[in-house]
């Protein structure tokens, strides 16, 4: 199982409960915010998050150590941090499972951010799918509050910190920077194309910072550990840390798994989960979301890393694995795909709110039996206009059908030849 | 009407907050759990308490997932239809519970009792099938353990 490879975020997972508050300090928790505001500096802390290499967790693997610089010297007060626990990316549960085990660990991780960029305010936005980590976050602040760890002057600095819990209304764009923004001011949800970026101005127009629940957990153990120990967890040179993989599908074991970023995708199959389900074998599987488009056997010994993924051209994402069989029909596993973009598309631009649906309609009809070959070039090009779309949402959503075709035109063809499709006996 | 008492809470929970429209959507939920669905007339109160107008805010009640404009059932379920919950025999499932419930998706049934909604990834993969009930998550579901559960709700006094 797991135990080979060093735990870092979920090390003290219990079962069915939280770690408190207690447990976690007695297992080092808090001793990184208790440093930082006695012993270092902020840019201290910046640098460190740099020099690791931490990549974002949330799905597009950008550098936090370079967001958190973006935020100027000057910048005007107050600043926000944001903590997205949207995490609304079919196949993700990680912030799930990690809200429900160390929610002292993010608190932590939120205040050093916070710290580093003198934010004074924290706002944790989160599905209402999430509900029970809502209450757990609540409540574990208030317990953070009374024993001197957020408010004012926490552990007696002369650092004032304070986090709310933001519900959302629940719907998958508001994951999205500029979405989540316009939806924490009470506004309709579309995203916004920067600049300005929003830690330039954000939220209410002032400095926000905006880091996915994963991301700042990581912080509190790279102030602590130094920025190599968190290079060394990763079994890639290049990457840099461990990652929360959430694994579905056609497996024995579905779940959520800490490993070092890096592993094998065959290892976290056959390992982790236990190998395939009974009597199926390995056809595909999306590595991290909806997002992201398919692997196929070839790529059964990738390594599982930003890097990796980027030269297959592929994505991490959230590192949500989404396993496939021999059984599945991918003409169907697509279309259900295109079916939530098509849904979830905010409506704002015309490409994204027009595209989804013909390129949902043109799918359905090749898997019912009712397609033409002419379907592929069109559906091709559409591909392409979608991305000219606002935001990523849209080339995100067609990165699967772009993949489909790369990677299963056969199966594709034998839907349209044959009249209908061959899955389905 | 709005009691005195839900009126004076909301009314205190804007006032601490510094922008009171970052309240909108906990105003609306608030509402929408007292009248039992976001009315025309809890939109007028909800827009008069956070200083907004009703555009605003029917804006943002059109847009989101668990808003809802529309008279619900006393149980929402929202089914997840999303690639894992449909890999996993989701589609079956719907259509027992369609059956089961004598409704198509996004009906009530006659008796007020339930209301069938679908919903995209529920962030619940490892218990695939799974579904939300009044926003509990219910899963790995068969047909069987499904039935048990709208028995139990049918049977249940609230």
């Amino acid at each position: 199982m797991t135990a080979t490879y060093p735990q870092v975020l979920l090390k003290h997972r219990k079962p069915d409960r939280i770690t408190t508050l207690a447990e976690y300090r007695e297992a080092g928790g808090y001793e990184a915010l208790r440093r930082v505001l006695t012993e270092m500096d902020r840019q201290e802390v910046k640098t460190r998050l740099a020099d690791a290499l931490l990549l974002g967790r949330g799905g597009a693997g950008f550098p936090a150590g370079i967001k958190v610089q973006t935020v100027a010297e000057d910048a005007p007060f107050p600043r926000y941090l944001v903590c997205n626990a949207d995490e609304m990316e079919p196949g993700t549960f990680k912030d799930r499972v990690f809200l429900h085990a160390e929610p002292h660990m993010l608190i932590e991780g939120m205040t050093l951010a916070a710290y580093s960029i003198k934010a004074s305010h924290g706002i944790i936005f989160i599905r209402p799918e999430y509900e029970s980590a809502a209450r757990i976050l609540e409540r574990e602040v208030d317990i953070a509050h009374r024993e001197g760890l957020l408010g004012k002057s926490i552990l007696d600095s002369d650092f004032d910190f304070e986090i709310v819990v933001h519900r959302s209304g629940g719907r998958y764009i508001c994951g999205e920077v500029t979405a989540q923004i316009n939806a924490l001011q009470g506004r309709r949800p579309n995203p916004k194309q920067p600049p300005p970026y929003a830690t330039d101005k954000g939220l209410w127009g002032q400095p926000t910072l905006v880091n996915n629940v994963e991301t700042l957990a990581c912080i509190p153990h790279i102030v602590k550990n130094g920025a190599q120990w968190f290079k060394d967890l990763a079994l890639s040179p290049e990457a840099a840390g461990t990652k929360l993989f959430c694994v579905s599908g056609k497996v024995n074991q579905p779940g959520c798994y800490e490993l070092p970023l890096g592993i094998k995708l065959s290892e976290i199959i056959e390992t982790c989960c236990g190998g395939m389900k009974d009597g199926s074998t390995f056809k595909a599987c999306l590595p991290g979301g909806a997002s992201t488009g398919y692997l196929t056997a070839d790529h059964y010994h990738i390594a599982m890393d930003f890097d990796s993924l980027k030269k297959a051209h592929n994505r991490l994402g959230t590192g949500a694995v989404m396993v496939f069989d021999h059984h599945c029909c991918m003409v169907a596993a697509t279309l259900n795909l295109t079916e939530f973009f098509a849904r979830e598309s905010c409506g704002w631009c015309t490409p994204c709110r027009e595209g989804f649906p013909y390129l949902q309609d043109l799918l359905r009809r090749i898997e019912n039996g009712q397609g033409k070959a002419d379907f592929i070039p069109m559906i091709k090009t559409m591909c392409r206009h979608l991305w000219k779309s606002y935001c990523a949402f849209a080339p995100g959503g067609v990165a699967s059908i772009e993949s489909l075709l790369e990677h299963f035109e056969d199966e594709v063809m034998a839907h349209i030849e044959g009249k209908g499709c061959p899955f389905k006996k | 009407m709005l009691p005195e008492t839900l009126k004076h809470e909301l009314q205190e929970q804007i006032a601490r907050v510094a922008h009171p429209r970052e309240m909108a959507i906990d105003v609306i939920n608030a509402l929408q759990d007292h009248f039992g669905y976001f009315s025309d007339e809890a939109m007028a109160q909800a827009a008069d308490l956070l200083g907004m107008s009703p555009l605003e805010l029917d804006e943002l009640a059109t847009f989101y997932t668990f808003i809802y404009r529309e008279p619900v059932g006393r149980h929402v379920i929202h089914v997840c239809d999303s690639l894992i919950c449909w890999m996993e025999n989701g589609e079956s499932l719907v259509a027992h519970l369609c059956g089961r419930l004598g409704i198509r998706m996004g009906e009530t049934t006659a008796d007020g009792l339930f209301t069938l909604l679908p919903v995209c990834c529920i962030g619940y993969c490892d218990r695939a099938p799974a579904i939300l009930v009044d926003r509990k998550v219910h899963g790995p579901l068969t047909i069987a353990s499904l039935d048990r559960l709208i028995d139990n709700l049918r049977e249940s006094p609230s």
